[in-house]
């Protein structure tokens, strides 16, 4: 298994190398390409680590993922055990708490702790599905039509401006309206209005990069249209796709937790922190923690994979730093 | 007493790398009425000491200086609400890239007015009508419409007329020209020139024209001062510098001028002005310098007597044509 | 100037029949037939099917049902609520200053914080009070809103029993809705505290919606400062001897106002977002509860419409700010 992944990562080496490779051809100063590749890795670090926010960002995402992955291990009781003679237990150190449930208990006496852990898997999981389907279908869509340009270009835009036009949450919403509540059915339909984004970024970067020489030189060299677009322009354009991407995937953690709080996303009783709040509702005056500690989950997420997203954005391309 | 007297000036500028000395002991004079050329290669901290003079720098940077006095005012020592007084009235300055000086936001008109109205006491009308004259005499057409005109609508050298206007609107005693015409196309730099030179002479102006090409040199200023570096590296009366350069580095910049070149290739100065982290020992100019020895590597040099243009250097050229 | 706004007003047209037809096409991917929902658990005989079908049209070919249903729009029929049988575009307009009192307090409260604070920023740049402004800011920025709502709800109305918990003005008052803004309502009617209590009531909301626009405009307002601090023409406006209050307040400002009103544009998709989950916390009767409360009724008509109305809204704004975008920005008016 770690050789095949070795060797996965060694093809995609070749791959970026070619690309390098074809980019080196212009630059004067010849540089292997994997050494090339470490230093480029090793600048963009430097200006990374400049950032102590960014940092901290990283050190509490990587934490969360950890917590995410070790939750049935670490976690000390099962997400959806019922302890029927300890509902509503504060946290340990108030009045009345029970060292056995940290974060005390909510109204059908569910270890919270427990909860938030598993909660982290759905999160991290949402993030990385939304992503996934909305930076594909953004790239490929962006791509097209920064490619092709014409009539083509004018129809897929026109469309990405009809999802814009909804408030995004809105637009969830109903998407999750027709096809019915559900983490699944929330997480396409968040996708779905994300994507565009993408698509926009994509269009524009691609035609920025499509007149430069290192692209007509490829076509001269006979690239067909596909390795044009995926080969040639595709990695030049990286740059602003990642920090959208990582904006996004906070995006999709609040959205999702959003549409479990209206009730659309996630159903009880899984615990997703937006909708372990929309049970929590009712006893806020009652019971602060069952409140306060799933939103502070939520938050420290998002702020974490934010603060990383701007640190990345200072690093990729100073250009954008202006935002 | 000269107008504008600043002895030993130096700039530091705090950086992430620490303190970086971009203007080291600088002294300039200038009279009433006097045409003063401060020249350099950009790095050379010719811009910088001026912007130190005109309160225009960012909070980074330290200025000492022994003497910095405006008509025997010090200008260190004032209040900054007193130095805004004099700022854009007695002294005035214009910069580089006229388009990116004016505010694209407002109308050009509004820009000229504002500082009649900041130092003259003017009502609006008045400051109008002064505004439309200040306009006219520096040589733009329909003056009446191009006051509400923004400035994306003007051409470069229109912009640089209007940053003229618009700096010697409170009729200055000194004004200071920071590469005035490097932005601009070849036949608009002369019209600037002859129009600064004119305004300079109507008004009995001084004009500290800062610039890094000497054939704007040769046509405009009366004395010179090299810069290098921070540093100044020669001080001389334009004649004698173009005829008898003291100092290895006016001899090279002389040298690189297309109209002065002997072979058919025109000579270059190798290297760049140093800067933070390569900063050598001893003379600064050594490592660009044909003449360079030992002593040039080690101890730094001192400035020559006046007749030999106070060059910054141990053998400075051409001791015969000083003492002729 | 007109024929920049009519540009601007022609390239909006494509977007907003592609609005109508995603509310058109939205009835029709439903799961379920549209008249067997209208009847309800009750069911329906064939007679009477067949006649409704008629009476909607639903017998004909998409595209005149289509043409038939744009045609409406044209008219103002926006369809008829299943819940309380009225016409939604009268219920979307009874609604909507509610929604609108409060993003209009939501944006001033962003605005009057996040401007000053973003300048301040800038001017003190890499100052604790910078440091301790931009993390402020990406916190409000990362927060999810329903959570800061129910936090502030426990804070202010349980402990320390300061602001109401929901709905816009306490019961005890009864007056006329003139103008649907309640504070003015409040004030017009005359009557003691109440005006107190419209205020009172629209505390927490306002903080709660406007969170996320104001980290973002605060942000905004800083690095647009920061980048216009650094240009020529604010070293022009110094050399000219002018105060710096005047040189950052109006040279410098004037200039970096211009993408921040771009991005207050864009805020107002995140306030109709927010507003349906702003409202849904402290039962504000707005259109975005209104929203909600129709998809979990099930009441497609009233979601059709009002997706409609709320994005050809949006699109108004946005058309709006463009315009202003170009009044204030001399390079786009004049060309």
């Amino acid at each position: 298994m770690a050789e095949r992944l070795k060797a996965d990562s060694k093809g995609q080496d070749a791959q970026t190398a070619a690309t390098t490779a074809e980019t080196a051809a212009l630059n004067p100063a010849k540089l292997s390409a994997s050494q090339a590749r470490m230093q480029m890795l090793r600048e963009f670090w430097h200006y990374f680590a400049e950032s102590r926010g960014a940092v901290i960002g990283l050190v509490v995402f990587v934490l969360l993922v950890v917590v995410a992955l070790l939750a049935p291990v670490i976690a000390p009781h099962a997400p959806n055990q019922q302890y029927r003679d300890a509902l509503l237990t504060p946290p340990f150190w108030s009045e009345g708490g029970n060292a056995a449930f940290i974060l005390g208990t909510d109204a059908v006496g569910r270890d919270i702790l427990s909860r938030l852990m598993h909660g982290a898997r759905f999160s991290l999981f949402i993030g990385v599905v939304v992503v996934s389907i909305a930076l594909t279908g953004g790239i490929l869509i962006g791509l097209i039509a920064g490619y092709f340009r014409g009539w083509v270009d004018s129809v897929i835009m026109r469309v990405m401006d009809i999802i814009l036009a909804f408030p995004s949450l809105l637009l969830a919403l109903v998407l999750v309206a027709i096809l019915g509540p559900g983490l699944t059915n929330a997480m396409i339909a968040i996708a779905l209005v994300l994507q565009p984004h993408f698509a926009r970024l994509t269009r524009a970067a691609v035609m920025s990069e499509i007149n430069r020489e290192y692209v007509i030189s490829a076509r001269v060299a006979g690239a067909g249209h596909l390795r044009l677009m995926f080969v040639t322009i595709l990695p030049n354009c990286l740059a602003p796709l990642i920090v959208q991407a990582t904006l996004s995937f906070s995006t999709a953690i609040l959205d999702a937790a959003a549409l479990g709080f209206l009730g659309m996303g996630a159903q009880p009783p899984t615990p997703e922190w937006g909708t372990m709040l929309a049970e929590a509702r009712e006893f806020i005056l009652r019971a602060w923690w069952v409140v306060t500690f799933p939103g502070l989950a939520i938050l420290i997420t998002v702020l974490a994979i934010n603060l990383v997203g701007d640190g990345l954005r200072d690093a990729l391309d100073p250009k954008l730093k202006r935002s | 007493m000269a107008l504008l007297e600043l002895r030993n000036l130096s700039v530091t500028f705090d950086t992430a790398s620490g303190p970086f000395k971009a203007v080291d002991g600088v002294d300039i004079s200038v009279d009433t009425g006097e045409i003063l050329a401060i020249v350099g290669e950009s790095g050379s901290g010719k811009s910088v000491a001026m912007l130190a003079l005109m309160g225009l720098l960012p909070n980074t940077a330290t200025v000492t200086a022994d003497v910095l006095t405006f008509e025997g005012k010090d200008m260190l020592k004032m209040p900054r609400r007193d130095q805004r007084k004099i700022i854009g009235k007695e002294i005035a300055m214009i910069f580089q890239e006229p388009i990116a000086s004016l505010n694209p936001c407002f109308t050009v008109g509004f820009q000229i007015t504002e500082v009649l109205r900041q130092h003259m006491g003017m009502d609006r009308g008045k400051a109008k009508t002064r505004a439309v004259d200040l306009l006219k005499t520096v040589g733009i057409p329909e003056p009446e419409r191009r006051m509400s005109a923004f400035p994306h609508q003007l051409s470069g050298g229109m912009s640089q007329r209007v940053m003229i206007a618009m700096a010697t609107a409170c009729q200055p005693k000194l004004l200071i020209a920071d590469e005035p015409t490097t932005a601009l196309d070849v036949t608009i730099q002369a019209q600037i020139l002859d129009l600064l030179r004119d305004l300079q002479r109507d008004h009995g102006m001084g004009l500290i024209l800062i610039t890094h090409d000497m054939g704007v040199v040769a046509e405009t200023a009366e004395r010179v001062v090299v810069q290098y570096a921070g540093q100044q590296v020669e001080r001389q009366h334009v004649k004698g510098l173009f005829r008898t350069p003291h100092h290895p580095y006016t001899s090279a910049l002389l040298d690189a001028l297309p109209d002065r070149a002997t072979g058919d290739r025109l000579p270059s100065i190798p290297g760049v002005v140093p800067g933070q982290g390569d900063r050598p020992e001893g003379c600064l100019f050594n490592p660009r310098c044909a003449f360079a020895d030992d002593t040039c590597r080690k101890v730094v040099p001192p400035h020559q007597s006046d007749e030999l243009g106070q060059a910054l250097c141990h053998y400075p050229l051409n001791r015969k044509g000083a003492a002729a | 100037m007109l024929r920049f706004f009519f540009s601007k007003l022609f390239l909006i047209v494509p977007t907003f029949i592609g609005i109508t037809v995603v509310a058109f096409g939205f009835v029709r991917v439903l799961p379920g037939d549209p008249i067997l929902l209208l009847a309800g658990e009750r069911g329906m005989d064939p007679d009477r099917y067949a006649a409704l079908q008629q009476q909607f049209g639903y017998d004909q070919p998409m595209f005149i049902q289509y043409f038939n249903y744009v045609l409406g729009l044209l008219q103002g029929d926006f369809g008829t609520s299943i819940s309380t049988k009225r016409d939604v575009l009268g219920e979307f307009l009874t609604l909507f200053p509610a929604t609108l009192e409060l993003a209009i307090f939501a944006i001033i409260f962003a605005l009057v914080i996040g401007i000053p604070a973003g300048i301040f920023a800038a001017l003190k740049r890499g100052s604790v009070f910078d440091q301790v402004t931009m993390g402020a800011a990406l916190t409000g920025y990362s927060m999810p809103i329903f959570w800061w709502g129910l936090l502030l709800i426990i804070l202010f109305s349980g402990v320390l029993g300061w602001t109401p918990v929901s709905g816009r003005i306490s019961l005890l008052y009864f007056f006329p809705q003139v103008t649907g803004f309640m504070t003015i309502d409040s004030l017009l009617s005359g009557q003691k505290g109440a005006f107190q209590s419209a205020v009172s009531h629209l505390i927490l909301p306002t903080i709660v919606l406007g969170t996320i626009p104001l980290a973002v405009i605060a942000r905004q307002t800083r690095s647009a400062m920061l980048e216009v601090l650094g240009e020529d023409y604010v070293r022009t406006a110094r050399a000219k001897g002018l105060a710096p209050r005047r040189v950052v307040g109006l040279h410098a400002l004037r200039n970096a106002m211009i993408p921040v009103i771009t991005t207050i544009g864009l805020q107002v998709g995140v306030l109709m977002a927010g507003a349906i989950l702003t409202e849904t916390i402290f039962s504000w009767p707005g259109i975005g509860k209104w929203m909600v409360d129709s998809i979990s009724r099930r009441d497609y008509p009233v979601v059709q419409g009002g997706l409609v109305l709320i994005a050809g809204l949006v699109m108004l704004v946005n058309l709006t700010v463009d315009v202003l975008y170009g009044l204030i920005n001399p390079r786009i008016r004049h060309r």
